[in-house]
C-alpha cells in the first residue's frame, strides 16, 4: 500500500497509508464524530473544500449503495480514517467504500492517530490541511497547505448548488409549494417536506426573489450549505425580501445563519464546530432536550436572553446547544405590540439538522412546524 | 425540573448472592446509585444479603441491613424503616421481582411506599410478553411470531403454528433461566416443561425462530420530562441462538448503516415512552435479518443490567448513576457529565449521547471445566460466570485484548509451529454449533483454507467479523513467514493485538525476549482516554486503556503512585470478594494521600469504576500489560509499587514477573508467596514452628502417588499444585479411584505434579482471616465450618465467631498463625485453613494474600481488614492503625466481644444451570473442589436466627411446617432425637430411613420410612428420598453423610440427596449442628421473633 503523508499548516504532520484516490489535496480539517453515516456525510455539500477525520475508527464497514446518498457526488476535498474496512458487510451495500472514493477521485489517508488529530483540531482549532501520497516531503506540502484557500470569507454555495432548478413532488395529496433555496441541499430534507404534501421548488443558489415569487409558493426554505455567511451578500437581500412579503420562513443551517443576518445578527467562525450526531440542543420554548445532528463551523451570534426587534418583527433565540450554548436555532414573531396577531410566528431556523441524515429523529418535528407555519395554525 | 423534595428518604434493594446471570454488576449499579442518593441528602437504607458488596459497607448508606431478600424481610425493614420510596431498578431481577411481590401483597401501598426508577405498572407492561408485544406492534416495530402457553398441550399446539425450531421463553425468569431452543417433540416436552415450572406465572411463551440473526442491544435512559437518550449500542458477534451473556459482544455496533441504526433508536425511543419507565435506565434488544434487514424487537428489561454495566464501561456513561439521579426528578440537562469539561471548566450535561472513537470487546469466562458433564453448548440459557472487557482503537486489538483477559490457556489464538493438522470440513462442521471456545476453532477453520463465506455461511457470524479474524490470521502468517521481524512487522502485529506471547511462540522465543526487542526498537503502547465524547472535549477522568498508536495521554503527576491490580473476569473461586478488598485498598489509600491507580478487566466491577481510584487502566492482567502501565506511570510521576496480594491468584500469580523485571511489589514479597504455595517449602516453615500439617507427599506418575496413599492411608485428598478454587481437587478412598484420578490429569509430570494429602475425616474445619505487619498479628476472624471437613472452603457455611471453639482452641489457633505469618515472611493479609480432628490442629494451607472471606469478616466484626491491609502493605504498623482508628484500639477478631452477633455465611450453586447434553442434571456432589458462585450472610445475635436468615438468602426460608426428611450417620443419632423430636412437636411430618426411623420410633418420634435411592422405586411405585425431594414432597432435609467409609452407599446416598435438595431448592442441613441450629431457626420463625437490624444499629450496641 502506497504511504501517504498529512500536514496541517501548523507543521504537525502524521505519515499514514494513501486511502481511496492516490494524489493531493487541500481543504480546512474538521472532525466528525458520528459513529454511522459516513455515506450521508461525504455526499454532504456542506463539506465541501473540507477535509474530513472520522473519530470512528472504523469506516466503510457497510460500503456504499444509492439509497443513502446525500446529493449526487461525494463533497468532501479529502478523508481522514484509522481503519478502513477490507470487507463489505450490509445487505443494502452496492460497492465498497474504498472504489467509490477511487471512482470519484476523493484522496484520503488511513492508518494514522485520529485522536491526536482531533485533539489537536480541538486545541489549536480547524486549520488547511494537505494530503498526499505523491509528495513524501511534509515541509514541501507545508508550502502548499500555506498557499490554499482559508475558510473563512469564502462564499461557496454557488459551487455546490444546482444548475437547473427542479421539482420534487409531494407525496399523497398535495397541500403546499415551497420554494427551496439549494445553497448545498440534501436529498433527504426535499424528502422529508414531500412526505408533508409539500411540492418543493428547489432554485439555484442564484434565484432571485422574482424567481422565488414566480413558484407561487406557501414557504421558503434555505437549505444548509458551504462557507463563510460573512461572505454571502445576495442570499441575504433575497431572504429579506421574502420576509417582507411576509412569506412563512424556514432554514437549515447555513440557512439559519442567513436568516440571523438578514434579520440584522451577525455570524462567527467556531474553534473547531459542531461535527457529529450526538450534539444535545433545548428547545426552549418546551425545555425539552433533543438529540441532533450538527455539522456547523460558523454560528450566529444573538442574544441567548430576550428578543432583538428587527424590521420585520421580533427575534428570538429559539434553541441552545447545551455543551456550549451555541445559538442553535431563532424565531422570528410579530411583534407584541402589533395590532393583528401579535406574537404570531413568522419564520423560524435551526443550526442543525432536523432531515437528520445521519443522524437521530428527534428534531423531525421542525418540518411539521414549518406545515404549522404555512398553515397559521402556530 | 430539579430533584424531588417530597422523596427524603429511599430504599434500595441488591441483587443478594452472585448468581449465573447476576453478577457483581449490581453492586457496581447499588454502590452508584447508594453514593448518588446520599450526596442528595437523601437517607439511603439498603438490604442485601451479599456482604462481599461495597454497597453493604456501612458507609454507603445510613442503614444497611445484610437481610434476606425476601418480602417477609423486606417488608419488616420497610416497617421499621418507613422510607419515601423505594428504587427497585438497580438490584437486577431479584430485586425487581422483590419490588413486585411487595407491590402485589399491599405492603408497598400500606405503609406508604412509592416505586420509583420504574412504575410497578412499567415493570409489568415491559416484562409481560402479550402487553409488550403490543406496545412493539403501536410504535411501528415487529416481534416475533409466538403464542403464550400455560400447558405443553398449549406448547405443542404452537409449534403446529410455527413449525420448528422454535425458541422456549419462560415469562419473569432472570438471566433466561429455563429458555432454550426447541428443535423437536423431545426438546419441547423437556425445555417447555423446565420453563412452565420456573416462571413464577407458570408462563412459557413460544415462538418463531430466529435464530442466525445478527443480534443488537440499545441502552436507553429516559427522565420524567421525556428526554430520552441512547447511551450505547451493542453488537453481539455470536449470532441470535446464544445468551447475550454468553456472546461475544461489541460496541459500538459495526454492521449497521445509519438508516438501520436510526429505525432501532426509534424503536427503543417509542418502546420506553409506551412502557412509561419515565425515570432511569433500560435495555432493549433487536434481531435483524441479515439478508433483508427485518428487524424483530426481542424484550426489554425495565431495569439497569448487566449490558448497563457493560455499556457504562464501553461509554464512560454512568448510567447507574445517571438512573439514580433522574429517579428523584432531575431531568437529564441539569446532570453533568462528570468526565467532559467545557473550555470555561464546567461539565456538559448528561443529555447528549456518548460517541466512541475506540472498539470495546467484551468476552464471557465459562467454567465447564467445574461441571464435568454438563453441556457446553451455547444456548439462549446463559451459562458463563464472568467476562471481561477490553478497549482497543480497532476490533482486531480489542478482541486479542479481550482474549487474553480471560485468563483462560485456551482462550488467545495460537499459531504455535507444532499445529496440529487442521480439518477444513471438520472444523466448519464443529464452529456450527456455538460452544465456549468457537472462535477459536473459527480461527482454525480460518487457517484450514475457510473462506470468510463459508464461515458466514456455517455460523453466520457476520462477514465483516470474519474478515477482521481472516486480518488477525493473516498478519500472523506474515510473522511467521517473515525472515526477520521488522519493527514495521511487529508495530503491525501490535497495532492488531498480538501479544508477545502470541509473537514469541510464532517465531520460536519467549515472550521476553520480544519485549526485549520491542522495548530496543521503542514500540511501546499510548494510553488513550474513554471520554464519552470522541476528544470532541477535553477530559477530566483519567480513564485509560492502551493501543499502539500515535499519542499518549497520560497526566503528569506530583503525587507518589500506589498500582492495584485487580482480579480479571469473575470465576468460580475468584469473583466480587476480590474485587471488594481492590476497592477498599483504593478508597483507603487515596484518603491517605497516594495516587491509586487500578488496573482491571472486568466491567461488572466497582473497582472498574472510573472514580473508584484517581486513574483507572483498563487493561488484561498479564505481565506484558501490567509491566507497559508501569511504565507509563513511571514516566508521570513516582511509582511506590504494586499492590499483588488483594485481586486473588491472577495478580498474585504476576508478582514474581513483576519483580523480575525491577518493579517493587507491596507487602509480602514473591519469594514469600512462593514459600507458602510450594509444599516442601511450607512444609519446612511448619516443621520450624513445630505445627503438625496432614501427611503428604508430591507425585508425577500413578506408581509415586499409589506409593504415597498406601503410606499416608485412605481416604486421600488429590489435586494438582498451584490451583485456586480447589480446581481439580478429590478425595478418593481407594486404589482404583486413585488410579482413575490421575488417568484424568493428562497434565501430570515433573512440571505439574499432583498434591497427595491425607483426608482428615470428623474433622471441624476452620477458616482465618488475618493481618500480619512483621511485628504484630491481628487475628481478623475466625470462622467455623458448618459442613463437615472436606467440602471447599468456598462452599461450607460457617459461622463466626465460631459456635463450638472455645478460648483454648482460639489460642491454639493465634499461635499456629502468628508462627506461619512469621515464618512465611507475611505483610499484609493471610488466610489459613486448619482442621481440628481429635484435638489436633492441622494446617491445611496457608495463602498470603486476601482471602475470599475478607469481606465477610469485615462486615461480622466492622473491622475494614483490606483498608488496614492495604496501609500494612504500606509501611504503616498495626499498632498505628490502631491509633488512627482504622483498626479497634483493643482487641481483634479473636476475642470479640460476648454481645457480638453471629454472621452465617451460606454458599449459593449454580448447579440449576446445566444439563448434561441428553438434559439431565449434572452431578452436584460437593467436594474439595470449589462449584459456587456466590454467598450470603445471616446476621442476628443467636446462631438460629442467623442461620435460618442465611438459609432464606441462600436458598428461600426454613420451612415452619410440612415434611422432613431425616438420615442420619450412626455416630450423629443419638444427637438427633431431641431436635428431630421438638420438630414432630412443631407438627412436620417425619420421614426417615429405615435406620433412622427406628432410633426415632424408639424414642417416641413416629417417622415414615421412605426408600433409599440405591433401593429404587418401590413395587407399588413408592418413591425414594430422591424422587420425593424433587417432586417437592419434602419441605426440609436433614442429612448427615456417614464419613467413614470408602465409597460406601449410606455417602453416596447422602450425595444423592443432596443434589436433589439443591435442584429443588430446598435447604438440606449435613451436621448436628445445623441440625440444631435449624431447629432454633424455625423455632423463632414460628414466634415470628426474628428482626431486622442494621449494621449501624448493631454498631451502636
Amino acid at each position: 500500500m502506497a504511504a501517504a503523508i498529512l500536514v496541517l499548516e501548523d507543521g504537525r504532520t502524521f505519515t499514514g497509508e494513501a486511502y481511496g484516490a492516490e494524489g493531493e489535496t487541500f481543504g480546512e480539517a474538521v472532525f466528525n464524530t458520528g459513529m454511522t453515516g459516513y455515506q450521508e456525510t461525504l455526499t454532504d455539500p456542506s463539506y465541501h473544500r473540507q477535509v474530513v477525520v472520522m473519530t470512528a475508527p472504523h469506516i466503510g464497514n457497510t460500503g456504499v449503495n444509492d439509497e443513502d446518498q446525500e446529493s449526487s457526488r461525494i463533497w468532501v476535498a479529502g478523508y481522514v480514517v484509522r481503519d478502513p474496512a477490507r470487507r463489505v458487510s450490509s445487505w443494502r451495500a452496492q460497492r465498497s467504500l474504498d472504489d467509490e472514493l477511487r471512482t470519484q477521485g476523493v484522496v484520503g489517508i488511513s492508518g494514522i492517530d485520529t485522536r491526536a488529530l482531533t485533539r489537536h483540531l480541538r486545541e489549536r482549532g480547524a486549520m488547511r490541511v494537505g494530503i498526499s501520497s505523491t509528495e513524501t516531503d511534509p515541509a514541501a506540502l507545508l508550502e502548499r497547505v500555506l498557499a490554499s484557500g482559508e475558510m473563512a470569507g469564502s462564499e461557496l454555495s454557488s459551487e455546490v448548488s444546482t444548475a437547473a432548478a427542479y421539482v420534487v413532488p409531494a407525496h399523497g395529496e398535495k397541500r403546499f409549494t415551497v420554494a427551496a433555496l439549494d445553497l448545498g441541499i440534501k436529498t433527504m430534507t426535499p424528502y422529508r417536506m414531500a412526505e408533508r404534501g409539500i411540492e418543493v421548488h428547489v432554485l439555484p443558489a442564484t434565484a432571485t426573489i422574482d424567481d422565488i415569487r414566480a413558484v407561487g409558493p406557501d414557504g421558503l426554505f434555505y437549505s444548509n450549505g458551504p462557507g463563510d455567511p460573512a461572505a454571502t451578500t445576495h442570499q441575504i437581500e433575497v431572504l429579506q425580501g421574502a420576509l417582507a412579503d411576509e412569506l412563512p420562513y424556514f432554514g437549515i443551517c447555513f440557512g439559519n445563519q442567513l436568516f440571523g443576518r438578514a434579520l440584522g445578527f451577525g455570524t462567527f467562525k467556531l474553534k473547531y464546530g459542531h461535527r457529529g450526531i450526538n450534539q444535545p440542543v433545548m428547545d426552549r420554548t418546551t425545555g425539552k432536550v433533543e438529540v441532533t445532528a450538527h455539522n456547523h463551523g460558523f454560528a450566529v451570534d444573538a442574544p441567548l436572553e430576550g428578543t432583538t426587534s428587527t424590521p420585520y418583527g421580533e427575534a428570538s433565540v429559539s434553541h441552545v446547544c447545551l455543551n456550549d450554548d451555541v445559538v442553535e436555532g431563532l424565531e422570528l414573531r410579530a411583534p407584541t405590540g402589533s395590532a393583528s396577531e401579535p406574537g404570531r410566528l413568522k419564520g423560524f431556523s435551526v443550526q442543525y439538522h432536523p432531515e437528520a441524515a445521519a443522524g437521530p429523529h428527534d428534531a423531525a418535528y421542525l418540518f411539521d412546524r414549518f406545515v404549522q407555519l404555512m398553515e397559521g395554525t402556530v | 425540573m430539579p430533584k424531588r423534595e417530597d422523596i427524603k428518604s429511599v430504599m434500595v434493594i441488591g441483587s443478594g448472592p452472585i448468581i449465573i446471570g447476576q453478577a457483581c454488576e449490581f453492586d457496581y449499579s447499588g454502590t452508584q446509585a447508594c453514593r448518588v442518593l446520599k450526596a442528595e441528602g437523601i437517607r439511603v437504607i439498603l438490604v442485601n444479603s451479599n456482604p462481599a458488596t461495597i454497597m453493604t459497607d456501612p458507609e454507603f448508606a445510613d442503614a444497611t441491613y445484610i437481610e434476606p431478600i425476601t418480602p417477609d424481610f423486606v417488608e419488616k425493614v420497610i416497617a421499621k424503616e418507613r422510607p419515601d420510596a423505594l428504587l427497585p431498578t438497580l438490584g437486577g431481577q431479584t430485586a425487581l421481582n422483590a419490588a413486585i411481590a411487595l407491590h402485589e401483597n399491599g405492603v408497598l401501598e400500606k405503609y406508604g411506599v412509592e416505586m420509583i426508577g420504574a412504575s410497578f405498572d412499567a415493570i409489568h407492561r415491559g416484562e409481560n410478553r402479550q402487553l409488550f408485544n403490543a406496545i412493539v406492534d403501536k410504535v411501528g416495530g415487529e416481534v416475533a411470531r409466538s403464542f403464550v402457553c400455560h400447558t405443553l398441550d398449549d406448547c405443542e399446539k404452537a409449534v403446529a403454528e410455527l413449525g420448528y425450531p422454535v425458541v422456549v421463553r419462560p415469562s419473569f425468569t432472570m438471566g433466561g433461566t429455563g429458555s432454550g431452543i426447541a428443535y423437536s417433540e423431545d426438546d419441547l416436552a423437556r425445555i417447555a416443561g423446565a420453563g412452565l415450572s420456573a416462571s413464577p406465572t407458570t408462563e412459557v411463551l413460544i415462538e418463531e425462530s430466529i435464530i442466525g440473526w445478527k443480534e443488537y442491544e440499545l441502552e436507553v435512559m429516559r427522565d420524567k420530562a421525556d428526554n430520552v437518550v441512547i447511551i450505547c449500542s451493542i453488537e453481539n458477534l455470536d449470532p441470535m441462538g446464544v445468551h447475550t451473556g454468553d456472546s461475544i459482544t461489541v460496541a459500538p455496533a459495526m454492521t449497521l448503516t445509519d438508516r438501520e441504526y436510526q429505525h432501532l433508536r426509534d424503536l427503543a425511543i417509542g418502546i420506553i415512552r409506551e412502557v412509561g419507565v419515565d425515570t432511569g435506565g433500560c435495555n432493549i434488544q433487536y434481531a435483524v435479518n441479515p439478508a433483508d434487514g427485518r428487524v424483530i424487537v426481542i424484550e426489554m428489561n425495565p431495569r439497569v443490567s448487566r449490558s448497563s454495566a457493560l455499556a457504562s464501561k464501553a461509554t464512560g456513561f454512568p448510567i447507574a448513576k445517571i438512573a439514580a439521579k433522574v429517579a428523584i426528578g432531575y431531568t437529564l440537562d441539569e446532570i453533568p457529565n462528570d468526565i467532559t469539561m467545557r473550555s470555561d471548566g464546567s461539565s456538559t450535561p448528561a443529555a447528549f449521547e456518548p460517541t466512541l472513537d475506540y472498539v470495546v470487546v467484551k468476552v464471557p469466562r465459562f467454567a465447564f471445566e467445574k461441571f464435568p458433564g454438563a453441556d457446553p453448548r451455547l444456548t439462549t440459557h446463559m451459562k458463563s460466570v464472568g467476562e471481561a472487557m477490553a478497549i482497543g482503537r480497532n476490533f482486531t486489538e480489542a478482541l486479542q485484548k479481550a482474549l487474553r483477559s480471560l485468563e483462560s490457556k485456551d482462550a488467545a489464538f495460537d499459531w504455535h509451529q507444532e499445529w496440529v493438522e487442521l480439518d477444513k470440513d471438520a472444523l466448519l462442521a464443529e464452529i456450527e454449533v456455538p460452544h465456549d471456545g468457537r472462535l477459536k476453532k473459527v480461527m482454525d477453520a480460518l487457517r484450514a483454507g475457510a473462506t470468510a463465506d463459508e464461515v458466514f455461511d456455517h455460523t453466520k457470524i457476520d462477514p465483516w467479523y470474519v474478515d477482521q479474524l481472516l486480518l488477525i490470521n493473516e498478519i500472523a502468517e506474515e510473522v511467521t513467514a517473515a525472515p526477520e521481524l521488522t519493527p514495521e512487522l511487529l508495530r503491525k502485529a501490535k497495532r492488531h493485538g498480538f501479544s508477545d506471547v502470541q509473537i514469541g511462540k510464532i517465531r520460536g522465543m519467549s515472550a521476553d525476549v520480544v519485549r526485549g526487542v520491542r522495548h530496543a526498537l521503542g514500540i511501546r503502547p499510548v494510553y488513550k482516554t474513554v471520554d464519552t465524547c470522541a476528544a470532541e472535549f477535553a477530559a477530566a477522568t483519567p480513564y485509560h486503556y492502551s493501543s499502539y498508536d500515535e499519542e499518549s495521554e497520560v497526566a503528569p503527576r506530583e503525587r507518589p503512585a500506589v498500582i492495584i491490580l485487580g482480579s480479571g473476569p469473575n470465576r468460580i473461586g475468584q469473583g466480587i470478594e476480590f474485587d471488594y478488598s481492590c476497592v477498599h485498598a483504593a478508597l483507603t489509600l487515596s484518603e491517605a494521600g497516594y495516587e491509586t491507580i487500578m488496573v482491571n478487566c472486568n466491567p461488572e466491577t466497582v473497582s472498574t469504576d472510573y472514580d473508584t481510584s484517581d486513574r483507572l487502566y483498563f487493561e488484561p492482567l498479564t505481565l506484558e500489560d501490567v509491566l507497559e502501565v508501569v511504565h507509563a506511570e513511571e514516566q508521570a510521576g513516582p511509582v511506590l509499587g504494586v499492590i499483588c496480594q488483594l485481586g486473588g491468584q491472577t495478580p498474585l500469580g504476576l508478582a514474581q514477573g513483576l519483580k523480575d523485571n525491577g518493579v517493587t511489589i507491596l507487602g509480602t514479597s514473591p519469594e514469600a508467596i512462593h514459600l507458602a504455595e510450594e509444599r516442601g517449602a511450607f512444609g519446612r516453615v511448619l516443621a520450624d514452628a513445630v505445627l503438625p500439617a496432614p501427611k503428604y507427599g508430591m507425585a508425577t506418575s500413578f506408581p509415586d502417588a499409589h506409593r504415597i496413599a498406601a503410606e499416608i492411608g485412605y481416604p486421600v485428598m488429590v489435586r494438582p499444585s498451584y490451583v485456586l478454587g480447589g480446581r481439580g481437587m478429590e478425595i478418593v478412598y481407594d486404589d482404583a479411584a486413585l488410579e482413575g484420578y490421575i488417568g484424568r490429569s493428562t497434565e501430570i509430570g515433573p512440571a505439574h505434579p499432583v498434591l497427595v494429602d491425607r483426608f482428615i475425616d470428623d474433622a471441624v474445619e476452620i477458616d482465618v482471616d488475618a493481618l500480619y505487619d512483621g511485628e504484630e498479628l491481628f487475628l481478623g476472624g475466625v470462622m467455623e465450618h458448618i459442613e463437615e471437613a472436606g467440602i471447599h472452603s468456598g462452599d461450607s457455611s460457617c459461622a463466626l465467631p465460631p459456635i463450638t471453639l472455645g478460648k483454648a482452641e482460639i489460642d491454639r489457633i493465634r499461635t499456629a498463625t502468628e508462627a506461619i505469618a512469621r515464618g512465611v515472611g507475611v505483610h499484609g493479609l493471610l488466610n489459613i485453613q486448619f482442621a481440628l480432628g481429635s484435638d489436633v490442629l492441622y494446617v491445611l494451607e496457608a495463602n498470603p494474600r486476601a482471602s475470599r472471606t475478607v469481606p465477610f469478616v469485615s462486615k461480622a466484626t466492622a473491622t475494614p481488614l483490606a483498608k488496614a491491609a492495604a496501609r500494612v502493605m504500606l509501611g504503616e504498623s498495626i499498632a498505628e492503625l490502631r491509633a488512627a482508628g482504622v483498626l479497634p484500639m483493643t482487641g481483634d477478631g479473636g476475642t470479640l466481644p460476648a454481645d457480638q452477633p453471629i454472621a452465617v455465611k451460606e454458599a449459593v450453586m449454580p448447579f440449576n444451570r446445566f444439563r448434561s447434553p441428553d438434559g439431565k442434571q449434572v452431578d452436584t456432589v460437593l467436594g474439595p473442589e470449589m462449584k459456587s458462585t456466590g454467598e450470603v450472610m445471616g446476621f442476628d445475635a443467636d446462631f438460629g436466627s442467623a442461620f435460618a436468615k442465611a438459609q432464606a438468602g441462600a436458598f428461600g426460608p426454613l420451612p415452619t411446617s410440612g415434611k422432613v426428611f431425616v438420615s442420619m450417620a450412626n455416630r450423629d443419632k443419638r444427637h438427633m432425637i431431641f431436635p428431630i423430636k421438638v420438630l414432630a412437636d412443631h407438627g412436620f411430618e417425619i420421614l426417615a430411613t429405615q435406620g433412622t426411623a427406628e432410633v426415632l420410633r424408639r424414642n417416641g418420634v413416629q417417622a415414615t420410612v421412605v426408600r433409599k435411592h440405591y433401593e429404587g422405586e418401590g413395587p407399588n411405585g413408592e418413591k425414594t428420598t430422591v424422587q420425593l425431594i424433587l417432586d417437592g414432597d419434602i419441605q426440609l432435609v436433614i442429612n448427615t453423610p456417614n464419613g467413614s467409609a470408602s465409597g460406601s452407599s449410606a455417602r453416596l446416598d447422602g450425595y444423592e440427596i443432596r443434589t436433589a435438595a439443591i435442584m429443588a431448592n430446598i435447604p438440606c442441613i449435613t451436621t448436628v449442628q445445623g441440625l440444631g441450629a435449624a431447629v432454633q431457626g424455625i423455632e423463632a420463625l414460628e414466634r415470628g421473633e426474628i428482626g431486622v437490624r442494621s449494621l449501624q444499629d448493631w454498631a451502636r450496641r
